[in-house]
């Protein structure tokens, strides 16, 4: 299937959960955070959330900021 | 100082100097800043991660033992700060934000009225919020009323280095506050951090004036200095200004030559 992650199309297995996706996208999760479709997921529910075909993904992690 | 704690939302912290990790040339200088600042908290931004980031601005904070504060830098609604304030509560599992909401870019002044209510709906969501807000005693009561912990009035624009425009109004937001002042943004060297400690501030935010120094550690050192003696010097109690001379040798018992 395929996903829109921070606004480029990528093509992921099917079932893939959140939590899966951040460990793969950005190796831990310390310190990230993902929205789909515009709303925040919560750290709880990532392990259960099974990603849907063309959801749009916003994954965050902390910068040096401020 | 033992007999001087500084607490915000019930939370001690030993030092009174809050750093900002922007602009800092490495994540080597985060580190050195944080040591030589002697720090308790230091804050973060939010960004769109990507794939391969390793070896985190978490990591280096984590490693020294300081608190994360993350920021809603950048966002210019209620709604993006919100949505924002969130992701970072999940990212680092901390319900403490500190709420930036500005105007444009040109300025970075905060937008008073997203910021308030962004501030109003943060608080109902049960965060923390500590507000990054302009050197305005209305908006700063205002701010209090609806629940934050603590206000973060300018110096002058973030980044400019002007140091503190309004004493003045800094002094009225001290004078009528019922959370803790931190001056946030404008400083740009070791005096603005000690004036504004003088005005009655609890604490100084500052990034840019150490992160982008020739000599980032040095100035870390010269900036904890700087908040150290201010607050002793407000503590102590400055003498009043006089229009003219008082001597401070005795006026009796001179010599007559």
């Amino acid at each position: 299937m395929q996903l829109i992650i921070n606004g480029a199309i990528r093509t992921v297995e099917d079932a893939l959960t959140l939590k899966r996706l951040l460990e793969d996208h950005l190796g831990a999760t310390r310190g990230s955070a993902a929205a789909v479709d515009g709303e925040v997921v919560p750290r709880g529910d990532w392990q259960a959330y099974v990603l849907s075909d063309g959801q749009h993904i916003e994954l965050l992690t902390a910068v040096q900021g401020g | 100082m033992a007999d001087d704690i500084f607490v915000i939302a019930g939370t001690e912290f030993a030092s009174r100097l809050i750093l900002g990790t922007g602009g800092a040339p490495s994540m080597q200088v985060v580190d050195e800043v944080v040591v030589a600042s002697q720090t308790s908290m230091c804050t973060v931004a939010m960004r769109r991660a990507d794939a391969g980031t390793r070896g985190s601005i978490i990591d280096v904070l984590d490693q020294r033992g300081v608190r994360i504060l993350p920021n809603t830098a950048g966002c210019r609604t209620a709604h993006e700060a919100v949505l924002t304030a969130q992701l970072a509560r999940e990212a680092l599992e901390t319900d403490w934000v500190k709420l930036e909401v500005v105007a444009d870019e040109r300025t970075l002044l905060p937008d008073p009225i997203e910021l308030l209510d962004a501030a109003e709906r943060l608080v109902a969501q049960g965060f923390t919020v500590l507000p990054y807000t302009n050197d305005d005693p209305v908006l700063a009561r205002r701010l209090q009323q609806v629940g934050c912990v603590a206000v973060m009035p300018l110096g002058s624009p973030i980044g400019t280095g002007l140091g503190i425009h309004n004493p003045h109004n800094i002094e009225l937001i001290v004078s009528e506050a019922q959370v803790p002042v931190i001056l946030d943004a404008g400083i740009g060297t070791a005096s603005d951090a000690a004036l504004a400690m003088e005005l009655g501030c609890d604490a100084v935010l500052l990034a840019s004036a150490v992160t982008r120094a020739q000599q980032p550690a040095m100035m870390a050192a010269a900036m904890a200095s700087a908040v150290q003696a201010g607050r002793l010097a407000r503590r102590a109690g400055r003498i009043p200004r006089r229009h003219h001379a008082q001597a401070s040798s005795p006026i009796e018992g001179m010599a007559v030559l």
